[in-house]
């Protein structure tokens, strides 16, 4: 069995409020092996980007603490590089340049700057994005940009790579598109990954495991689920594989019986009442 | 049907862009022709002690005398070089050890001079002002406490008119810019320290405004870089802040062209102002057109340099696609 790489201990966290501190993670315990990619799942509001944000280094644990190989995790820093859900590219920079921003921090000294061209260049041709390296976000789909955030994220060579609901804010195909594309990296680089989703399909298709949380407040980790399935994945075979449905429809149970949100439905009627209300004078100006 | 529909929809469209240029190019002539009509109706009914209010055409000539006694005093000043000339070369050629003056032309300043002079004036008060309200902007729009001190120090100074500091800057440039040989006149320092003083505000506010405003997730994303202060501050603090700098930086020289008027007239710095201030003084028949006159070139020249800050912002802006107005 290969050593622990990433370990959480009692990971718990308070945000002050003015009603008082309160506690949106409390014990989060999970240990990550070297190569693993592991999802964490829940219903929005629960603390996983939290948890992510702490690891990164973004956010600071009230209680218990985050070690990576041994060393404990207490800024933000290139080893642990995130993919944002919003891409977070800076518009004023090229694709090449914004890869370029992270590898001048991670590779100065270290590698001639012929040699950065060419692992910036390698990192977009992994993404597929050769053919689009000096445009500017704004002149890139959704999709697009997520690709060069992440070339711009495996360009610094992390030990660990977070990803917060990466393709969250893309349409279905783009999404499966860019799974596709993950996969097929993570098949060749075998980075460590903590993937934030609330998409079962997604989590199943690209997890060795997926860890389950709680709803919040004071969330915490409900069930660990081991996905043996054999890489490389299809997700065309996969969609009858009796083993993939049982761990997606463990995921659903979970979900949907064990953690069922009550209240959110009451909030999401209040949420379609006051879309509606907005949508209509909308409707009248076309 | 069809094809009668097409064609209609396109004859609609025609007619929209007939609209369309029609308002853009014409409606901007119909409304300087109607101001001018105006002018000229109501000018004669305005009896003032120099005499009727003069109408757009009698402005108009006042241009064509400047111009005159442009082109009079550049012939004055060929004939005094040359003739200093003729005199220094017959002096040699009696004695070559000969101590010989080359003495600059000491004419009147033109019209066109004291254009020259406010351009100067205003754009080195601007200068002034931007090299210490950018850096400050910044500064203070990355650190809340340093915020929170300076702040209502702007805030107090920010509303001081012009004529309020003007006597004060006059007593201290003439106590403390004290120099046998001069490089630059009193003047000159005077209106250029007072425009600064009324001109550094609104960059500093809204530099400060931009350089806050920068994205949580842009901070995040140089965190997990871990950039340095000096990276973080010129590949995403300044980038994001360059439209709200812009904006500061055109009210800026607005207000510093608007300022630098008022100052020429009273410190007498040689430019516009005094133009102006002179005329009034001067009290002739041409006088009410010649500052009508200023007017009109001032008001031109603001309009100018707003324009050249829209170019250098779509020149320096990395959002090609911002529409600036």
């Amino acid at each position: 069995m290969s050593q622990i790489h990433l370990e959480l201990t009692k990971v718990g966290i308070e945000f002050p409020t003015p009603k008082g501190p309160f506690c949106a993670l409390r014990d989060v315990d999970l240990k990550i092996k070297k190569g693993e990619f592991v999802s964490l799942i829940g219903h929005s509001g629960c603390g996983k980007s939290t948890v992510l944000n702490i690891v990164a280094g973004l956010y600071q644990a009230t209680t218990g603490g985050v070690v990576l190989n041994g060393r404990e995790v207490n800024e933000p820093g290139p080893e642990r590089a995130v993919v944002f859900q919003n891409h977070s590219l800076l518009p004023w920079l090229t694709a090449y340049e914004n890869v370029e921003l992270g590898v001048k921090r991670v590779f100065k000294g270290k590698k001639t700057k012929a040699e950065m061209r060419e692992w910036i260049e390698h990192n977009l041709e992994l993404v597929h994005m050769t053919h689009a390296i000096h445009k500017r976000p704004d002149e890139l789909s959704g999709g697009m940009k997520q690709r060069v955030g992440i070339a711009r994220a495996l360009a610094m060579e992390p030990q660990v790579l977070l990803m917060d609901e990466p393709f969250g804010a893309l349409d279905a195909l783009t999404r499966a598109h860019l799974q596709d594309s993950l996969m097929e990296i993570q098949n060749e680089l075998g980075n460590t990954v903590i993937m934030i989703t609330h998409d079962v399909d997604e989590a199943v298709l690209l997890s060795d495991r997926i860890v389950m949380m709680t709803n919040g407040p004071a969330a915490t980790v409900g069930e660990i689920l081991d996905v043996p399935l054999a890489r490389p994945r299809n997700r065309l075979e996969l969609a009858d594989n009796v083993e993939y449905n049982h761990y997606r429809s463990a995921v659903l149970r979970f979900l949907y019986e064990k953690q069922k949100k009550i209240e959110s439905i009451d909030a999401k009627r209040a949420e379609k009442q006051l879309d509606k209300g907005a949508a209509e004078p909308a409707k009248s100006v076309a | 049907m069809s094809s009668k529909l097409a064609t209609l929809k396109f004859e609609q469209l025609k007619a929209i862009k007939w609209r369309d240029v029609l308002i853009s190019t014409l409606m901007p002539l119909i409304g300087v022709l109607a101001f001018i009509l105006l002018w000229h109706t109501a000018a004669p009914n305005i009896n003032t002690s120099l005499g009727d209010f003069p109408q757009p055409k009698q402005v108009f000539e006042q241009w064509g005398n400047l111009v005159d006694e442009y082109k009079t005093e550049q012939e004055r000043a060929e004939v005094f070089y040359e003739r200093q000339e003729k005199r220094n070369a017959e002096l040699l050629a009696q004695d070559p050890a000969a101590k010989i003056d080359e003495r600059e032309f000491n004419g009147r300043p033109t019209f066109f001079d004291k254009i020259e002079t406010s351009l100067v004036t205003v754009l080195s008060g601007f200068f002034v002002a931007s090299i210490i309200a950018i850096p400050v902007g910044i500064l203070i729009g990355l650190s809340q406490p340093l915020y929170n001190a300076i702040n209502p120090l702007i805030q107090l100074f920010k509303p001081v008119s012009p004529l309020a500091w003007l006597p004060l800057v006059t007593i201290v440039v003439s106590a403390v810019y004290v120099s046998d040989s001069p490089m630059f006149s009193k003047s000159y320092i005077i209106s250029l320290l007072t425009v600064s003083l009324c001109s550094l505000w609104p960059t500093m506010i809204n530099t400060a405004v931009g350089v806050a405003g920068v994205s949580k997730d842009l901070i995040n994303v140089s965190r997990v870089l871990r950039l340095g202060w000096f990276t973080h501050v010129m590949k995403i603090v300044l980038p994001s802040a360059i439209p709200m700098m812009f904006t500061g930086l055109r009210i800026s020289l607005g207000i510093a062209w608007m300022v630098l008027i008022a100052a020429e007239m009273l410190s007498q710095n040689p430019g516009l102002g005094k133009f102006v201030w002179d005329e009034f003084q001067n009290g002739s028949s041409d006088s009410l057109s010649r500052i009508c006159l200023a007017i009109l070139v001032i008001g031109l020249i603001g309009f100018l340099l707003d324009r050249i800050i829209l170019i250098l912002q779509t020149y320096i802006n990395w959002d090609k696609s911002a529409v600036v107005r």
